[in-house]
């Protein structure tokens, strides 16, 4: 089973390297960005039988554990299937 | 007094760090793997030490937190034993939950390598009392990610209980944007727990601990650690 836990800082933290992308976006002339925030994405190989939930327990334990600093960061857990 | 430094696969900092323990106190400082679950006996000092643990891979700091030997710190903290994190230090104590906040990438994301000027808040901790208050000590960084935040709560509670006992300053001992050299909240460079018996610092004292190097200003920290242990005793 394949699964996705994305990493995003929370609102109000502030991103320079996000800013710092955003502005070379903007140098590069690519229009209509307003602003840019980066984050994390960890693609995930699961062991075992689709069962959906204990995925998901198991993905989010990972998250809370170590993939995601919750003082600064949100995390959003899929499983693909 | 008897040290404890940590040794993590990427850390490059710990020889400085012993070497200057051992010019101080006089004892040779034990260096601890990370798969360690014990720490040596009779240990007065746990130090983290500096350099790029774990390749600074995920977050600075992430995986050196969650070593096994970071049971056996959490446990020696909560007994009231004295822990030390410098630079990567202090971002594995953030990373294991023994300090609030966490650092962030520098406000100008450059990594910074040269002397700053640190204000020393407060006199009466294990961690300044090698110091006056308000004295401003030189002493060398180099870090990318040395910015340190936490949510306003935490920020005003560090403050409202003088918790801050490093913090950016100019040579004269103003703090402000100016000197402020990576966008920490408040011009934070060192903070310490509730029990106050946990230190996190970015700034590396133990690189100016002899004439050689320029400056003695970092030893006021390790001489106030074994003035306070001797008098423990």
């Amino acid at each position: 089973m394949k699964a996705r836990v994305t990493v995003t800082l929370k609102n109000g933290i502030l991103d320079p390297q996000g800013k710092a992308i955003e502005g070379a976006l903007k140098s590069l002339g690519v229009g209509g960005i307003a602003s840019v925030r980066q984050g994390k994405v960890f693609d995930i190989e699961l062991d075992g039988a689709a069962d959906k939930a204990k995925a998901e327990a198991a993905l989010k334990d990972a998250a809370d554990k170590l993939l995601a600093n919750t003082v600064i960061e949100n995390y959003r857990v899929e499983v693909l299937g | 007094m008897k040290s404890a430094v940590l040794v993590f696969p990427g850390i490059n900092r710990e020889r400085d760090m012993a070497r200057a323990l051992k010019l101080v106190s006089g004892h040779d400082a034990a260096m601890v793997w990370h798969g360690d679950t014990e720490l040596p006996k009779g240990t007065d000092l746990v130090v983290v030490p500096g350099g790029f643990s774990y390749g600074d891979y995920l977050r600075c700091g992430a995986i050196a937190a969650r070593a096994p030997v970071m049971d056996a710190v959490r446990k020696f903290a909560g007994d009231g034993g004295l822990v030390l994190g410098v630079c990567n230090g202090f971002q594995i104590l953030c990373e294991s939950g023994l300090l609030p906040g966490v650092l962030m990438r520098n406000a100008r994301l450059k990594f910074i390598c040269r002397d700053v000027h640190l204000r020393v808040e407060r006199a009466d901790s294990p961690f300044t009392r090698g110091y006056k208050a308000g004295q401003v000590i030189k002493v060398p960084v180099a870090h990318g990610e040395g910015n340190y935040e936490a949510d306003e709560e935490t920020v005003k509670r560090l403050e409202g209980d003088g918790r801050v006992l490093y913090r950016y300053c100019s040579p004269e001992g103003e703090v402000g944007e100016s000197s402020n050299i990576n966008g920490a909240a408040a011009s934070i460079a060192g903070i310490v727990n509730e029990r106050g018996n946990v230190l996190g610092m970015m700034p590396h004292p133990e690189n100016h601990v002899e004439p050689i190097m320029g400056s003695t200003d970092g030893r006021g920290l390790f001489e106030g650690l074994v003035a306070h242990l001797k008098k423990a005793a």
